[in-house]
C-alpha cells in the first residue's frame, strides 16, 4: 500500500534522526582521527604540528596501554561472568512459588536504578574501607586481617562493584525469559521421567540462549566503557593497576592534556570495541531474527 | 494441572531467597539507615542497625552546603529535556520505519544501534575542545545535546518494537471506515501509540539520569547533574559518611521510585523487544 508518495514522506521521517546520527558518528570522529596525528599540547596552543603515527606509537608501546587493555577486558569478562552466572541461578530461584515474590524482585531489581557514582563512593567507603568498612568489621568480628581492596585488588574490587549494579539487570530479563517458558513443555518432560538436571539442560537453557545472547550485548556496550566508578573509586590505581581504556584516554587528555596522545587512544579504542561489536552484531543479529 | 508445592518446600524457599535479595538490596538500605546517623555512630564499631537517635541533620548540612536542590534541577532539566528532544525526533522516524519498511529499514536500525557501540572516550576530545570554544562546556544545553544523541539510537529502537506491534488492519479498517487523516491520527493512531511513547520516555529518563561519562566530563559548578555532584564526595569528604548517605540517598532515591514502576518496560526497552 505504499504509494510513491508515502514512501518520499518515510523517507523525510527518518532524515533528521539518520542525519544527527551520522553527524554525531562522522564529525567527531574525524576531528579525533586528525588530532591523533598532531602534536597537540592543551597548555601550549597554537604549537600543534604534524608528527604522523609518532602519538601511535608513543601510546601503543606505553605500558599503560598494555595493563589498559587486559584490565578493559578483566571488567568485561568478569562482570558478564558473574551477573550471567550468578542470574541464571538468581532466576531460576525467583521463579518458585514463594512469599512476597513482588517485593522481593523489586529489592532485587534496586541496584541497577543506582547511579554509579553513589554506588561506587557507597561500596568504596562504607563497605570497603579497610578501617571504617562494613566488610573490614566482618573480617575483623571473624578474627581476620582486614582486607584493603581498593589498594591491594583495586581491579577486583571495581568488578565487584560493577557487578552488583548489573546483576539486576540480568537477573530481571532472564527471569522475565524464564517466565515465558511453556509450563505444560516443562510438566511434560517432567512426566516423562526428566530429573531437573536434565529438564534445565534441554528444556530452560536452550529457552534462555535468547536473553542471554541480550544480556552479553546490553552489558558489553555499557562495560566496554566503565568510567565513573574507576574515577571516584581508584583514579586508575595504584599505578595503572585499575586502569582501563576509557580512563586511560580521560587521563591522557585531561589530566596530561596531551589531545594527540589521547586521541590516538581513543582512536584504538574505537577500533578495540568495533572488533568486539562486529562479533556481537552478527551474533544478535541471528538470534534476533530467529 | 497445577503443580502441587509443598508448604515447607514454599517456606524454604522463601527464606532463602529473601536474604539473597536482602543481602543484594543491603548497600542502599545501609546508605538510607546511615543518613539519619550522626558522623560518630556511622563509623562507630560495632555498626548499631537502628538503634541510634535519628537525625535529620544531614539533610539539612547537604542542601546548605553543596545546594543540592541546584544539581537535582540540572539532572531534571538534562535527562527529561535530551529524552523529550530525543523523543520529538524519533517518533516519526520510528513511524515511518515500521509502518512503511522497506529493504533497508533493518540495515538502518542496526547501523543506529552500532552508533552506541562507539566508545564516549573516542569522542571525548574533540566533544571537549568544541565544548571549550563554543562556551557550551558546563552548561545544561550542552549536556542536553550530547545526552540526546546517545540516547536516539535507543529511544528509536524502542519506539520501533512499541510500534511494530499496532496492527495495521485497524488503520486500513478505520479508512475503509472514511476515516478522515485527522481522525485516523487522533482517534485511532493516538491511542494505540501513547503507551509505547510513555515507556521510552520513562526508561529513558532513568537512563539520562544516571548517565556519568559525560556529565562528569563536561560540567563543573554550575550543570553539574547529581551523577557529578556526588562524585565531588569522593575525597575527603566521603569519610564523612553520614552526609555521603544523606547526599546519596537524595540522589537516588527519585529515580529508585521511578525504576520500580518501570520494571515490565525495562525489559521490553532494554532488549529491544526480544525478551518480553
Amino acid at each position: 500500500m505504499s504509494t510513491y508518495h508515502s514512501r518520499a514522506a518515510g523517507r523525510l521521517m527518518v532524515a533528521p534522526s539518520v542525519v544527527l546520527l551520522f553527524l554525531w558518528m562522522i564529525v567527531p570522529l574525524g576531528l579525533t582521527i586528525y588530532f591523533s596525528f598532531l602534536h597537540y599540547n592543551l597548555l601550549m596552543p597554537g604549537t600543534e604540528t604534524w608528527t604522523g603515527f609518532l602519538n601511535y606509537s608513543y601510546f601503543l608501546t606505553d605500558p599503560a596501554f598494555f595493563t589498559a587493555i587486559v584490565n578493559t577486558l578483566l571488567i568485561v569478562v568478569g562482570v558478564l561472568i558473574i551477573t550471567i552466572v550468578g542470574g541464571i541461578l538468581l532466576a531460576l530461584l525467583l521463579d518458585q512459588p514463594m512469599f512476597g515474590q513482588g517485593i522481593l524482585r523489586i529489592l532485587v531489581i534496586s541496584p541497577f536504578f543506582v547511579m554509579p557514582t553513589v554506588a561506587a563512593l557507597v561500596w568504596k567507603n562504607m563497605f570497603m574501607n579497610p578501617v571504617s568498612g562494613l566488610l573490614a568489621f566482618l573480617q575483623k568480628s571473624m578474627g581476620f586481617q582486614p582486607h584493603d581492596w581498593l589498594a591491594s585488588t583495586p581491579l577486583l574490587a571495581i568488578i565487584i562493584i560493577v557487578a552488583w549494579q548489573w546483576l539486576p539487570f540480568a537477573t530481571l530479563i532472564l527471569l522475565t525469559a524464564l517466565q515465558s517458558l511453556d509450563e505444560e513443555q516443562r510438566e511434560a518432560a517432567e512426566m516423562d521421567g526428566a530429573g531437573p538436571v536434565y529438564r534445565f539442560i534441554y528444556i530452560v537453557m536452550p529457552h534462555l540462549g535468547r536473553a542471554v545472547t541480550v544480556v552479553i550485548l546490553i552489558q558489553t556496550i555499557f562495560l566496554l566503557s566503565v568510567f565513573a566508578e574507576i574515577l571516584v573509586t581508584t583514579n586508575g590505581g595504584p599505578g595503572t593497576d585499575s586502569t582501563n581504556l576509557a580512563y586511560l584516554v580521560y587521563a591522557q587528555a585531561l589530566l596530561q592534556y596531551d589531545v594527540g596522545g589521547a586521541s590516538a587512544g581513543g582512536i584504538v579504542a574505537v577500533i578495540l570495541a568495533n572488533i568486539v561489536a562486529i562479533f556481537l552484531m552478527r551474533m544478535i543479529g541471528k538470534t534476533l531474527e530467529a | 494441572m497445577a503443580r502441587r508445592v509443598t508448604r515447607t518446600r514454599k517456606w524454604a524457599v522463601t527464606i532463602i531467597a529473601w536474604a539473597i535479595g536482602i543481602l543484594i538490596f543491603f548497600p542502599i538500605l545501609w546508605t538510607f539507615l546511615t543518613s539519619f546517623k550522626t558522623e560518630g555512630e556511622a563509623v562507630a564499631m560495632p555498626p548499631s542497625l537502628l538503634l541510634f537517635d535519628w537525625t535529620l541533620d544531614n539533610y539539612r548540612e547537604v542542601q546548605q552546603r553543596s545546594d543540592y536542590f541546584m544539581h537535582f534541577l540540572n539532572s531534571v532539566t538534562i535527562s527529561l529535556g535530551s529524552t523529550v528532544i530525543g523523543l520529538i525526533i524519533a517518533v516519526p522516524a520510528a513511524w515511518a520505519m515500521a509502518f512503511q519498511p522497506t529493504k533497508r529499514t533493518k540495515d538502518l536500525l542496526m547501523w543506529m544501534l552500532s552508533t552506541k557501540m562507539m566508545p564516549a572516550v573516542g569522542v571525548l576530545v574533540p566533544i571537549y575542545l568544541i565544548f571549550r570554544d563554543t562556551g557550551l562546556l558546563d552548561s545544561r544545553l550542552g549536556l542536553t545535546i550530547i545526552l540526546t544523541l546517545i540516547d536516539l539510537p535507543i529511544i528509536i529502537w524502542m519506539l520501533y518494537t512499541y510500534f511494530k506491534e499496532i496492527p495495521t488492519e485497524i488503520l486500513e479498517a478505520a479508512r475503509m471506515d472514511g476515516a478522515s487523516l485527522y481522525n485516523e491520527i487522533v482517534h485511532v493512531l493516538t491511542p494505540m501509540a501513547v503507551p509505547g511513547i510513555a515507556s521510552t520516555l520513562l526508561l529513558n529518563v532513568i537512563l539520562a539520569w544516571n548517565e556519568a561519562f559525560w556529565t562528569l566530563n563536561l560540567t563543573a559548578a554550575q550543570a553539574a547533574p547529581l551523577t557529578a555532584f556526588i562524585a565531588s564526595y569522593s575525597s575527603p569528604e566521603g569519610l564523612f559518611y553520614a552526609k555521603l548517605s544523606a547526599a546519596s540517598t537524595m540522589a537516588i532515591a527519585p529515580i529508585l521510585i521511578l525504576g520500580w514502576f518501570s520494571q515490565k518496560q525495562l525489559v521490553r526497552g532494554l532488549t529491544f523487544g526480544a525478551v518480553k
